[in-house]
């Protein structure tokens, strides 16, 4: 396959998605512009200026019309997918890590990173059908947790909160009344910061990457550990094909350690596992610097990988791709 | 479609010089005009104008048209393709032609497999045989030697080994056990590798059992660049079962560089695949195929 590469960030890539239709494809970066992009060919459509600071994570809601962003500049914006408009920003005190927006689009979680005094938290918001109404009241705000809460999704019918950070520990939390429900052990769990999480297409189970060089796949009901894909690199980014039994793991080198080694050494590829045999199937090669984000497109016949290096590049797979035989 | 006359099914076979005088004179197929294709047009119609004979021997013109309509891409929604006509916004405004911002890449990227693909992993398994392993894909006639039995075991592993006799005139020696005994026997002294050593024959395993087949290795050189392990396997299988097959490929580049080993199980093979092969043209190469090792003896 011929990727395609797009080049609209500045500075390295935190986070990617898709939208549900699979045409369109939201990039986030350090730089401050969220980026929308055409996923069949790469084209830019437009970026949605306001942010003060690096955008740590987006999503988009299930028509495709909204957009929800969390920056480093302590807020979480709301913008009109088709104009980039800014509809709203709900602030913060602190850093906005990961944003999700509930099954309905009626609820938002966003985590916010430990700042000065403050601890980190997650805030469950409520959004309004009409931007108009929006305010910035949070519906419940969760603390506990130490350290920087990477990602944080909704569980299955918005009854519970999956959250993951630096303290390694994967928790879930009723979104109801706010109570911790159960939290991975210290066995089985990972061992360093989880720098991902992505669901199944199902939502029925879900991914986690790791700086301990391993993925883990858990039951997003009872948090039982599945399966474990190790890898020999830090892991920065995990997504799962919705269409294959297919894992995909991205990571590298620390960013500080790469200028130092050979690229060919820094393991730089997003690297495919069987999800049941937990066989390495192959690897994908082309980034200058570690994987940050990963997205499958939801037909599963393409994905886009995110790096250090400022590039999103964007892979239609080959049709033998679809008969791969261990 | 339309369509006039009958479509003929099988093209005249492609001549060659060689073959005219064989034919038996009723095929005159190459006396025809050659198939022309005409198209596709900008509507996607295409003629396509054949010649044949039909049964009473006149030659007969068909013309084929046909048309072909590119379908819209079913796949997107009616909401996507909306989408596809959305104005920039933002940065993508301003954005000039030549701004080069979306670019395929130049380089072919491959997803890039561990192994080759239908190999397994190789586990350590405990007492596991490589060569047995192998021997499972069908690449490798299991014969042993000391019980005659096919596919079963090796002859290093067979069960009955203690009842046989050792076979006289047995050309592929191990070097272990009873060669050791008699080599340390007369020669005091001396120092003998512990691998040698009388009792260090014993209890030998897998990797032992290789090197001994390299009693049968060839050497391969003069080989092309292009030339990978499948293509040498399938140049010397056909002289007998082969264990092993390897091409030195330079770490850095990937390139082959040049040569490399084919391990045959039994020796007459290996000795048949040298005369056979050395000297043989092979990628616009003359091979030069010899054993590996100097012959001891």
């Amino acid at each position: 396959m011929r990727p395609i590469l797009m080049k609209g960030h500045e500075r390295p890539l935190t986070f990617l998605k898709y939208n549900r239709d699979g045409d369109l494809l939201f990039s986030c970066a350090k730089d401050h512009n969220p980026t929308v992009w055409f996923a069949d060919n790469g084209e830019r459509l437009g970026t949605y200026r306001g942010h003060n600071g690096a955008v740590w994570c987006c999503d988009v809601s299930r028509d495709s019309t909204m957009l929800i962003t969390g920056s480093a500049d302590q807020t979480a914006k709301i913008w009109n997918v088709q104009t980039g408009e800014q509809l709203f920003s709900f602030n913060f005190g602190s850093p906005a890590r990961a944003v999700d927006l509930s099954v309905g689009d009626k609820l938002a979680v966003i985590t916010t990173d430990p700042f000065m005094d403050l601890p980190s938290a997650i805030h469950v918001k409520s959004i309004a059908a009409d931007p108009e109404d929006q305010t910035g009241d949070s519906v419940l705000v969760l603390k506990g947790p130490q350290g920087r809460i990477n990602r944080a999704v909704w569980g299955p019918l918005n009854k519970t909160i999956i959250s993951a950070g630096e303290d390694a520990v994967v928790r879930i939390w009723d979104s109801e009344t706010g109570k911790m429900l159960k939290e991975s052990e210290k066995e089985t769990g990972h061992k360093k910061t989880i720098t991902s999480l992505s669901k199944s297409a199902d939502g029925s189970h879900f991914l986690t990457g790791s700086l301990d060089k391993s993925a883990k796949l858990w039951d997003i009901r009872t948090l039982t550990l599945i399966k474990t894909y190790v890898t020999e690199r830090p892991v920065n980014a995990v997504t799962m094909s919705p269409l294959l039994d297919h894992v995909v793991l991205g990571g590298g080198q620390d960013a500080s350690a790469v200028t130092t080694t050979d690229h060919r050494a820094g393991k730089f590829e997003a690297k495919f596992y069987d999800k049941i045999l937990q066989e390495e199937i192959g690897g994908v090669k082309g980034h200058f610097g570690p994987i940050n984000a990963l997205a499958f497109n939801p037909d599963g016949k393409s994905f886009s990988s995110g790096g250090e290096d400022g590039y999103v590049r964007l892979h239609h797979f080959d049709p033998d791709y679809f008969n791969i035989k261990i | 479609m339309a369509r006039q006359g009958s479509i003929a099914t099988q093209q005249p076979p492609k001549l060659r010089w060689g073959e005219l005088d064989e034919d038996d004179g009723e095929d005159l197929d190459f006396l025809l005009p050659p198939r022309q294709v005409i198209g596709p047009d900008e509507n996607g119609i295409k003629k396509v104008i054949e010649y044949k004979f039909n049964d009473d021997g006149n030659k007969v013109k068909i013309t084929t048209t046909t048309r072909t309509r590119k379908l819209a891409n079913a796949r997107l929604s009616k909401r996507a393709i909306e989408r596809r006509s959305w104005p920039k916004f933002g940065d993508a405004v301003h954005e000039d032609v030549g701004a080069r911002l979306t670019m395929v890449s130049t380089e072919e990227i491959l997803l890039e497999r561990p192994r080759a693909p239908g190999s397994k992993a190789e586990e350590p398994k405990a007492g596991g045989d490589p060569l047995a392993q192998l021997g499972k894909g069908g690449a490798v006639l299991m014969v042993c030697r000391t019980c005659g039995k096919k596919g079963d075991h090796w002859t290093s592993r067979c069960p009955y080994k203690d009842l046989a006799a050792p076979p006289e005139g047995f050309i592929d020696k191990p070097a272990s056990s009873e060669a050791a005994t008699t080599a340390t026997g007369a020669s005091k002294g001396t120092y003998v590798p512990p691998g040698l050593r009388a009792g260090a024959g014993a209890e030998r395993t897998g990797s032992d059992m290789r090197r001994r087949n390299d009693e049968n290795s060839v050497r391969v050189t003069n080989l092309s660049e292009d030339t990978r392990e499948p293509d040498l396997l399938e140049l010397f299988r056909p002289f007998g079962a082969v264990s092993r097959v390897y091409v030195a490929v330079d770490q850095k580049t990937g390139m082959s560089r040049g040569f490399g080993f084919v391990n045959f199980v039994n020796r007459e093979d290996a000795q048949r695949a040298i005369n056979k092969l050395n000297g043989y043209g092979y990628d616009n190469l003359i091979l030069r195929v010899e054993w590996a090792t100097p012959r001891t003896n």
